[in-house]
């Protein structure tokens, strides 16, 4: 379908977006555009306005700050995974990122985008939330940090204000002895996760130190399985780990859809967190 | 209305263009480059698919404006029917299409790849191109044409 019509600025500054933006509350940053098309096409958002900061370089970019990766929020996934500081820093992120979509939507469709869209299923907004990111927002009023555990609110929905506009995310390094992984399930190619499950798991000698488990499309928002990490510290490799994921669906609200039940969403997310922490350790 | 200027296929155009206007819209109803095919509504299909400063891009999920100062490639831009290009005779020859609805697009997200992998493996190639869709020739014809195209652009590099 063609999109019902909408105004188009370009600003030049990203004090300039953010001015527009708070000036109308019906207008809508564009991006990469690859989540916000494909709404338009279906008629499914009536924006008044499209602020394309598609240009903007100041919100390109990938840096390593020493104890954090900053990734700006126009990278796109194509460069978050080619990345040498993501690979190194954050290689969980450049794992996720290459189960994203396909190549051609990866070319275009940018990390603060996926994360901003705060859409539950996105692969990107659980592993950012495993490592605890921290959400860089910018607006006339200058700058803002949001934790990543305030940031996603609702389906669809995040924590930036009218005029608020995500600049990047900074992600914090773990040290030696992190191991990672990233679990997505779904039935043909080029799908959104039915459940995604991204773990990073610190092992010390034959057990688990400290897990953080982030899971993908099991309620409304991404969250994190707080009892199966709880139940992962000190589990012995083997069959405590297995009961430890158990645990993972606890307290989650997970989605029903054609696709699958909350009851087959929560054996998918023990199944897969338990696949997850074991590739994450390095065991068979 | 927002003026574009787009180069396509080696041709640089200006265009007064609606906001809301796709850049499919624009190749197709504009430019006269209807090589270039709509097969959904959602970004799956990938049968729009061309290649947007050098890297494939799925025509109907970027706006025209988006396209502004950009160079643009569309299967019509790669060879004629005289003169095919590598990629194009590969598909061709192995019978990798039957309706071609899927095939411009199946053939820039092909050239794509190899841009990373010059020589994909069956794998490499299935991955490659599980942005695009083909509803009729199942996709074996369309990995062997593609492993064929990739050999022959690499030896046409090599003889250079
Ligand atoms: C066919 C298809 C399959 C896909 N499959 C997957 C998948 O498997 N996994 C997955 O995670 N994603 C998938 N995606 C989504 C893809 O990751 C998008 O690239 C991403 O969600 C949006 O990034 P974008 O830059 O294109 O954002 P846009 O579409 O431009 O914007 C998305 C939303 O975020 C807002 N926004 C964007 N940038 C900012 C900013 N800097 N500050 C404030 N607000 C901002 C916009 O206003 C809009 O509401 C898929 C998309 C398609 C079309
Ligand atoms: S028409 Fe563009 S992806 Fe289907
Ligand atoms: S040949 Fe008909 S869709 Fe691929």
């Amino acid at each position: 379908m063609i999109p019902a019509q909408f105004e188009y600025v370009r600003p030049d500054s990203l004090a300039e977006a953010s001015q527009v933006l708070a000036e109308d509350e019906d207008a809508k940053v564009l991006a990469g555009g690859q989540s916000l098309l494909p709404l338009l096409r279906l008629r499914l958002a009536y924006p008044s306005k499209l602020v394309d900061v598609g240009r903007l370089a100041e919100l390109r970019g990938v840096h390593d700050r020493g104890d954090h990766v900053y990734i700006g929020a126009l990278t796109t996934h194509d460069e978050v995974m080619r990345s040498e500081a993501v690979n190194d820093g954050c290689p969980l992120v450049a794992l996720a990122t290459a189960h994203v979509a396909d190549r051609a939507i990866r070319h275009r469709g940018t990390f603060g985008g996926s994360l901003a869209h705060a859409d539950p299923a996105g692969d990107l907004p659980a592993v950012v939330l495993a490592l605890d990111g921290v959400f860089v927002a910018r607006s006339a009023g200058g700058e803002r940090e949001i934790p990543a555990a305030e940031f996603f609110v609702d389906y669809l929905e995040n924590a930036l204000d009218a005029g608020e506009i995500l600049a990047g995310v900074r992600i914090p390094k773990l040290g030696p002895g992190w191991g990672f992984h990233y679990e997505k399930f779904h039935r043909t190619a080029q799908a959104w996760a039915i459940v995604g499950v991204a773990a990073a798991v610190r092992r010390s000698n034959g057990s688990i130190a400290e897990a953080r488990i982030g899971l993908t499309n099991m309620g409304s928002t991404p969250v994190r399985a707080h009892a199966a990490e709880a139940a992962l510290q000190g589990a012995e490799l083997g069959d405590q780990v297995r009961r430890a994921c158990e645990e993972a669906a606890a307290d989650t609200e997970p989605p029903a859809d054609l696709h699958g039940r909350p009851d087959y969403r929560r054996h998918l997310a023990r199944v897969l967190t338990h696949r997850a922490v074991r590739a994450a350790t390095g065991t068979p | 209305m927002p003026r574009i200027s787009v180069t396509v296929d080696g041709i640089t155009y200006e265009e007064d263009v609606e906001p809301r206007l796709l850049l499919v819209h624009l190749l197709r109803d504009r430019l006269g480059r209807t090589g270039t095919p709509i097969g959904c509504d959602t970004s799956n299909c990938g049968a729009c698919t061309v290649m947007l400063d050098g890297k494939s891009a799925k025509s109907c999920s970027v706006l025209a404006v988006q396209a502004d100062g950009c160079e643009v490639v569309t299967i019509e831009g790669l060879g004629t029917a005289g003169s095919m290009h590598p990629m194009q005779r590969a598909f061709h020859e192995e019978h990798a299409l039957q309706c071609g609805y899927c095939t411009p697009g199946m053939v820039m997200a092909a050239i794509d790849l190899l841009r990373d992998d010059p020589d994909p493996s069956e794998d490499a190639i299935r991955q490659g191109l599980e942005g695009n869709l083909c509803r009729c020739t199942g996709y074996c014809n369309i990995v062997r044409a593609v492993r064929r195209g990739a050999q022959e652009m690499g030896q046409a590099v090599s003889t250079q």
